[in-house]
């Protein structure tokens, strides 16, 4: 099952490749990956998104929570919670298909935040479905390029991940 | 306050820390710290010849007294010869400091001379490593080291420490942190309750238990606590072999150990109990063979101070998660304090079912071989000669595991292997480093003539040093467990499994200033062993040639359950 998993480790220089080197180390795959510091300076928060089995993500989180300087961690996907992610998209944008493409942006309520005489850049939040949908909808008129930013998540209701 | 330069404090640190020895070998990014070294009198250093030698050196020393050895090395090549010797210490949790040099700080990125990335080389098989940004951190982050190395599951941590951090001309206000505490680590104290009462029932509801007790037990000085709570209950016990001596071997209840090459006893044991306590292991693949097929109708109990090394290869019924100490001494409470008692009837058949699994194929079972010398005689010869008291250094191959098997240690912390990594080279420094700091003890190291040439430069520092360590050189002539796995599996194509020029080993131990002495006919060999061991102040080597054909015995059938063994070149069960 997918899950996503969040943690709040040390900010300091090495931490993320031990994330990252964990999992190519124990041969469990990453699908995407976010980070970034809080609010709290010494204290920086990964989001990542990862397959296996039950038994695997167990292993994946005990693993995780071994390492120096992870403090604390949460498997999102264990109770409700709001997933996130931003994507960029550059199309190819002239002539009728410059209206229609506005339209699609309209509909899945993203924003064109770039525009020349032949391409609309082009911003979208939500879940990887919805963006994979966007991608779908926009597919045949021509994408140049495509960048994602990774899951970001948080459980809803009163459940918070802090020190 | 005192005002110190970088190196100065590094080696007040590790005064502080409480360290006599430091085990190293010198190059540019590490003279600053050498000559701080130089200047005083309290931390002394070894020098090896070889770096990996120095890392098994503090590695032996601490397997022996639960203490965290300390190597320190120069950058680049110095660094990286630790690696092997931080993997042999990872693998099987033992505790370790590794100083390494670095090149300045302004000069890493730049691919400077000897400038290699120690904290992305070792970062897989290390407990945490770290760099020192300023000098000032230094007795802080040696504080750190020896904690991380010592507390929870221990583990090796290395400090990466770039040349400028140590220059003379920097001076900065010493003081030795008294503690340390980390937001982000935070070892169990003590197992859950509730969970070790549920053990307990279990174990009051057993009527085919088997204890499988590890490492954990060793490195947790938990033995007399797991003798107390074995004996209590009347129940077998079988150890892993990085767990010899942690159960005695020589008491009734033993069933000597178990996996690959274990007992028959122990491994058939183990496939038909209804309940395992696991203490301080790890299902280990050498261990439970296939696990798909593992231990049918056993109900597990695991008890391990490292959450994630429960339900990795095995699922437990009941995990434990805490220090092996407490929660066995929680646990015998518990148990002397019950109503309850285990079945006494089912246990007394149980134990009536492993007393014959143990006499159709004893424990101690070889068949000899025409005249030669069999590996086995020559282990139980070197027993007897030391009275099964040395502190037993092993390399790896079919040596280890005639050590193992053949020399029963009643007391932990006396045999000393790579058992986690198997890494060759080991034995001979491991017992350098023990005879440093205990030389009033007996130290051996069993080994095999491919062994023992990945180390023999160390001849040279036992020298210097003065460390009369005995060498005992199961000499087959061969790589004996790969030759043996070719046997089995290769239709004995020996691809390079074969020693074709030995050394004159009596010449070169006499050129290192030692002493050797071959045994080649079954009536000499314990009175040459007697007479190594007559001579306290030598290193001897005793080169015994034993039967090159002989196989380790019994060996689990790959892809099998425990019970599926080879109990010889022709019998299955
Ligand atoms: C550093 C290293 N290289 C290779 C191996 C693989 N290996 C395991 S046992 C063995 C043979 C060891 O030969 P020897 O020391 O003579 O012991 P014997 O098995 O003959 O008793 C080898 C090559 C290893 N364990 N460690
Ligand atoms: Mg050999």
């Amino acid at each position: 099952m997918r899950r996503i998993i969040s943690i709040l480790m040390e900010n300091e220089p090495g931490a993320l490749s031990r994330v990252v080197g964990l999992f190519s180390q124990r041969n469990y795959n990453i699908e995407s990956l976010a980070v970034a510091p809080t609010e709290d300076p010494t204290l920086s928060r990964l989001t990542l998104t990862t397959e296996g089995s039950d038994k695997v993500i167990e292993q994946i989180t005990k693993q995780l929570n071994k390492l120096i300087e992870v403090v604390k961690l949460v498997d999102l996907t264990e109770g409700s919670h709001v997933e996130r992610e931003l994507m960029l998209i550059k199309l190819r944008a002239t002539g009728a298909q410059r209206a229609e493409i506005k339209r699609t942006v309209d509909i899945f309520r993203g924003q064109i935040v770039d525009v020349t005489s032949t391409v609309y850049t082009v911003q979208l939040t939500g879940d990887g479905e919805k963006l994979d949908a966007f991608i779908q909808a926009v597919g045949t008129m021509g994408v140049l390029e495509v960048v994602r930013s990774g899951v970001s998540g948080i459980a809803r209701g009163e459940k918070v991940l802090s020190l | 306050m005192e005002l110190l330069s970088g190196a100065e404090m590094l080696i007040r640190s590790l005064k502080d820390q409480g360290v006599e020895y430091i085990y190293g070998y010198p190059g540019g990014a590490a003279l600053h710290i050498y000559d701080a070294l130089f200047r005083q009198d309290d931390v002394k250093h070894i020098l090896v010849r070889h770096e990996q030698a120095a890392t098994h050196m503090a590695d032996g020393y601490a397997r022996a007294t639960g203490e965290p050895g300390v190597v320190l090395v120069t950058s680049g090549p110095g660094a990286t010869n630790t690696i092997t010797g931080i993997a042999t210490a990872s693998m099987d949790s033992i505790p370790m400091v590794v100083l390494c040099g670095q090149v300045a700080s302004h000069l890493i990125g730049e691919d400077a001379f000897q400038e290699t990335d120690m904290i992305g080389v070792s970062r897989p098989i290390v407990k945490h490593n770290m760099t020192v940004r300023h000098p000032s951190e230094i007795p802080q982050l040696v504080k750190k080291a020896f904690y991380l190395a010592q507390s929870g599951r221990p583990g090796p941590v290395v400090i990466d420490i770039p040349k400028d951090m140590t220059a003379p001309n920097g001076r900065f206000e010493y003081e030795y942190p008294e503690k340390v505490s980390m937001r982000s680590y935070n070892p169990a104290v003590r197992g859950h309750a509730g969970q070790i009462r549920r053990a307990v029932d279990m174990m009051m509801n057993a009527r085919r238990p088997v204890i499988y007790a590890g490492g954990g037990v060793v490195l947790g000085k938990a033995s007399q606590q797991l003798t107390d709570l074995a004996h209590e209950l009347g129940f077998p016990v079988t150890n892993t072999i990085m767990g010899l001596g942690g159960f005695p071997a020589t008491d009734e209840q033993s069933l000597g150990w178990l996996g690959m090459h274990g007992s028959y006893e122990s491994n058939m044991a183990m496939h038909h109990s209804d309940l395992i306590l696991a203490i301080g292991a790890r299902f280990d693949d050498r261990v439970t063979n296939a696990t798909d097929k593992f231990c049918p109708g056993a109900r597990i109990v695991h008890v391990d101070i490292d959450p994630a090394s429960i339900s990795k290869t095995v699922q437990a019924d009941v995990p434990i998660v805490g220090p092996v100490d407490s929660v066995l001494e929680e646990m015998l409470s518990l148990v002397r304090e019950s109503e309850e008692q285990p079945d006494q009837e089912a246990l007394e058949a149980w134990w009536k079912q492993i007393r014959e699994w143990g006499q159709y194929r004893s424990r101690y079972h070889y068949e000899q071989n025409g005249d030669n010398i069999m590996p086995q005689e020559a282990i139980q010869a070197l027993y007897r000669v030391t009275k099964g008291d040395a502190y037993v250094t092993s390399d790896v191959g079919q040596h280890q595991m005639f050590a193992a098997q053949f020399y029963p240690f009643d007391k932990p912390n006396r045999w000393i292997n790579s058992g986690g990594l198997g890494t060759m080279g080991f034995g001979f420094p491991a017992a350098m480093g023990i005879k440093l700091h205990m030389p009033e003890q007996e130290v051996v190291c069993v080994t095999g003539e491919g062994s023992i040439q990945m180390n023999i430069q160390e001849l040279s520092t036992c020298k210097q040093y003065h460390l009369p360590v005995k060498i005992i050189n199961l000499n087959n002539q061969a790589l004996g467990m790969v030759k043996q796995w070719q046997d089995m599996n290769y239709e004995s194509r020996y691809a390079h499994s074969y020693m074709e020029s030995l050394p004159n080993f009596e010449k070169l131990f006499e050129a290192y200033g030692h002493v050797a002495f071959t045994v080649t006919r079954r009536e000499d060999l314990e009175p040459v062993l007697e007479k190594a061991f007559a001579m306290k102040d030598q290193l001897v080597f005793v080169d015994i040639y034993v039967d090159p054909y002989e196989h380790v015995y019994p060996m689990q059938v790959a892809g099998g359950s425990m019970k599926d063994m080879w109990l010889s070149k022709t019998e299955r069960v």
